[in-house]
């Protein structure tokens, strides 16, 4: 018997049982397509998130009032303690003050009404420097960033990120346009380019004023000591090397002019750190969609296995007709053989397929605001195939293994 | 139904079935069923046999012996001269490819599967290239050419019957076996099984045996096997064997005079 011959018995098989064919299948595909979607997901925010927090810049070192997580149990709410000053910058940012870093850059954050004209967004207004726009990674899109005078004279200039701009001057002319912050009037001097992206945070959701002009007429935020604070600290490392270096040096630098004991009352981290713990916690969600492809995938196979089974007395007794009539152990095993490939590939790829085609259309879907990314790796999609299409082969011939050793006689008798 | 196919190659001057002292024994649990108690019995080629019996004495599970379908428990058998029982599985299933032809008390045709593609079934195993030709000659002399497209669900079960004996000769098997071929055909139908038996027997050359209760479905053969418990009970000679044509053509010719009586009568 050739294979062309095993090839058309078995699509008359699989034709001539049409129903169970189909639902073989569908235990395929919906188990393979399941586990691609969910992992995709996965995957997609995960690489969303990184995506996210490279965009921030690189080799980043974050300083933050506030105390270190105590581990397991509550952390301090970050920036509510304000004890991070603007002097404490301006020690840091001293040359040669921390060795490896290239530049320092504060940040004061607060949240407040823009209006322009008959348009309004409540948005992230951040204080900053000159060194800012290049430790973050910001790149104008039109327009000036604030000059020197601007900075020492506390101008009321304004530069919008690109969706705030959007937002507020959808003509996109918003340069040399007034707009109110606070009831004080802002020029708009430059708008940023977008970094793309969505979700949490959103880079292009910001408007960027001077620090001093924050730190004097936005944000009143004082320390315990009546000392001008800030929100964030941000020091770009020479390199991925200087990182460990500069959290040392920052935190002895703070810790003195802290002057502290105990704990301390500010956060260094890198931006390898946060990428770690936010890399824990779409680990874990992850983890969680797998489980549940995992279990889908089990499902698919329980139904597959169930079709099968309940079918082996049909089989066994189609298996003892062939044999009567002349079929030899080898011609079964090859007719069950290739007609569980062929449900496999068929099922298979039909789930891959489908998975893969849900995965695009969710690819950028909202959910709860925030669009969905969606990758789909192949070693996910491998692996799913293979464990789809083993299932399935393996209850398609081993029954046909068992029943092909039987006599005609006893093959159909077989209950 | 006046194709003939050509007489299968054989070795002369030799018994075709030689069973000696043949068992079958069933355990089920700890009863013992003794199915078949040492059959002893001869038949030469191109004869025509009848075995008839009373319910469960061991016809089947001789019939499934002889047609290799099943092992005795102990005995000899040779096929042909060749020992069956030192044969293994792939060489009974060459055996059962091409020498015989078996129908099966219950038809046992695939379900779901046309007619004609039950009836190319052994020629697939057989490795026949030209199948439909061959598979469609079969289901012509069973009567059944117009109906080549049905699945078994859609016929009668006479008409599944000769769909059975159409995969039964279609590999032109020496040896032609039959389970109760006429079991659920009226008279006139079995007339026709009996006919056609008789052909294929005469014209053929085919050995054929066959299981039945009816005594005139016997007689249509020169030789009755009686059958009781397991062993073989008589070995009955037909002096005059019925013909099945005859006894059609006067069936045909009564009914056309019934048909012109009645039309005189009208
Ligand atoms: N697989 C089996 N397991 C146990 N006992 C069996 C089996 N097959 C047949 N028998 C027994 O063997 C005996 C002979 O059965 P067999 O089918 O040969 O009878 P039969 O003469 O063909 O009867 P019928 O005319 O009703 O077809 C019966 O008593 C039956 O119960
Ligand atoms: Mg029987």
């Amino acid at each position: 018997m050739r294979m062309r011959q095993n090839l058309g018995i078995a699509w008359d098989g699989i034709r001539a049982n049409k129903l169970r064919s189909s639902l073989t299948m569908l235990g395929m595909i919906i188990g393979v397509a399941a586990v691609i979607v969910l992992m995709s997901i996965g995957t997609g925010t995960q690489a969303s998130i990184t995506s996210r927090i490279s965009s921030l810049g690189s080799n980043l070192v974050f300083v933050r009032p506030g105390g270190a997580p105590i581990q397991g149990g509550v952390r301090q709410a970050q920036g509510s303690a304000g004890s991070l000053t603007f002097e404490d910058a301006q020690v840091l940012a001293a040359p040669g003050a921390v060795p490896g870093a290239l530049a320092v850059a504060p940040e004061t954050a607060t949240r407040q009404q823009l209006v322009a004209g008959n348009l309004n967004t409540n948005t992230n207004i951040r204080g900053v420097d000159e060194a800012y726009l290049d430790v973050r990674n910001y790149e104008m899109a039109e327009g000036e960033f604030f000059t020197a005078t601007q900075l020492s004279t506390r101008a009321l200039v304004v530069v919008l990120g690109s969706n705030t701009a959007a937002t507020l001057f959808p003509e996109g002319d918003a340069v040399g346009k007034n707009l109110r912050i606070n009831r004080l009037q802002f020029r708009v001097v430059g708008t940023l380019v977008s970094k793309g992206g969505s979700g949490f945070g959103n880079e292009d959701d910001v408007a960027m004023v001077p620090i001093t002009t924050s730190l004097t007429r936005l944000s009143q935020q004082r320390t315990n000591q009546g000392q001008r604070s800030v929100s964030t600290i941000n020091i770009k490392a020479e390199n991925d090397k200087s990182v460990g270096l500069i959290k040392e040096s920052v935190a002895a630098i703070l810790r003195e002019r802290h002057r502290l004991q105990g704990e301390d009352d500010f956060t260094v981290t890198s931006q390898e750190d946060t990428l770690a713990t936010l890399n824990q916690v779409t680990g874990v969600m992850t983890a969680f969609l797998g489980s549940i492809a995992g279990i889908s995938l089990l499902v698919g196979g329980i139904g597959i296995m169930n079709i099968m089974l309940v079918s082996v007395t049909e089989r066994t007794r189609e298996i003892g007709i062939r044999k009567a009539v002349g079929a030899k152990r080898r011609d079964i095993l090859a007719q069950f053989l290739v007609e569980a490939t062929m449900m496999s590939l068929v099922g298979g790829g039909l789930g891959l397929g489908i998975g893969i085609l849900i995965s695009r259309l969710v690819n950028g879907m909202q959910l709860n605001n925030q669009p969905l990314q969606t990758v789909v790796s192949p070693d996910i999609a491998i692996l799913s195939v293979t464990v789809s299409a083993a299932v399935g082969l393996f209850f398609g011939i081993y029954p046909a293994v068992q029943a092909s050793k039987l006599n005609p006689i006893q093959a159909l008798r077989y209950e | 139904m006046t194709a003939t196919l050509p007489i299968p190659h054989l070795v002369r001057d030799q018994p075709v079935i030689v069973i000696h002292g043949v068992t079958k024994t069933y355990t089920m649990g700890d009863q013992t069923v003794h199915a078949l108690k040492g059959i002893d019995c001869t038949i030469e080629r191109g004869e025509m046999v009848a075995i008839m019996g009373p319910s469960g004495s061991g016809k089947s599970t001789l019939m499934n012996v002889i047609g290799c379908l099943d092992v005795s428990s102990a005995g000899s058998y040779e096929l042909d001269g060749v020992s069956v029982g030192a044969l293994n599985d792939d060489q009974l299933a060459d055996i059962r490819s091409g020498k015989i032809g078996f129908v099966f008390q219950s038809f046992n045709l695939l379900a779901r599967t046309s007619a004609l593609d039950n009836v190319q079934l052994p020629l697939v195993y057989a490795g026949v290239k030209d199948r439909k030709p061959r598979a469609m000659e079969a289901l012509t002399r069973v009567g059944l050419g117009d109906r080549v497209h049905h699945k078994p669900n859609e016929l009668s079960g006479g008409q599944q019957q000769r769909v059975a004996i159409a995969r039964a000769i279609v590999n032109r098997p020496a040896i032609l076996l039959a389970d109760e071929p006429t079991g659920a055909l009226d008279s006139r139908t079995s007339e026709e099984i009996m006919a056609l038996f008789q052909s294929l027997n005469k014209d053929d050359g085919m050995t054929v045996i066959f299981v039945t209760h009816e005594k005139d479905i016997g007689h249509h053969t020169g030789r009755i096997i009686h059958i009781r418990d397991g062993a073989v009970q008589a070995d009955e000679r037909v002096m005059h064997p019925l013909v099945a044509a005859d006894i059609l053509r006067d069936l045909d010719r009564a009914a056309a005079e019934a048909e012109a009586a009645e039309e005189a009568a009208v």
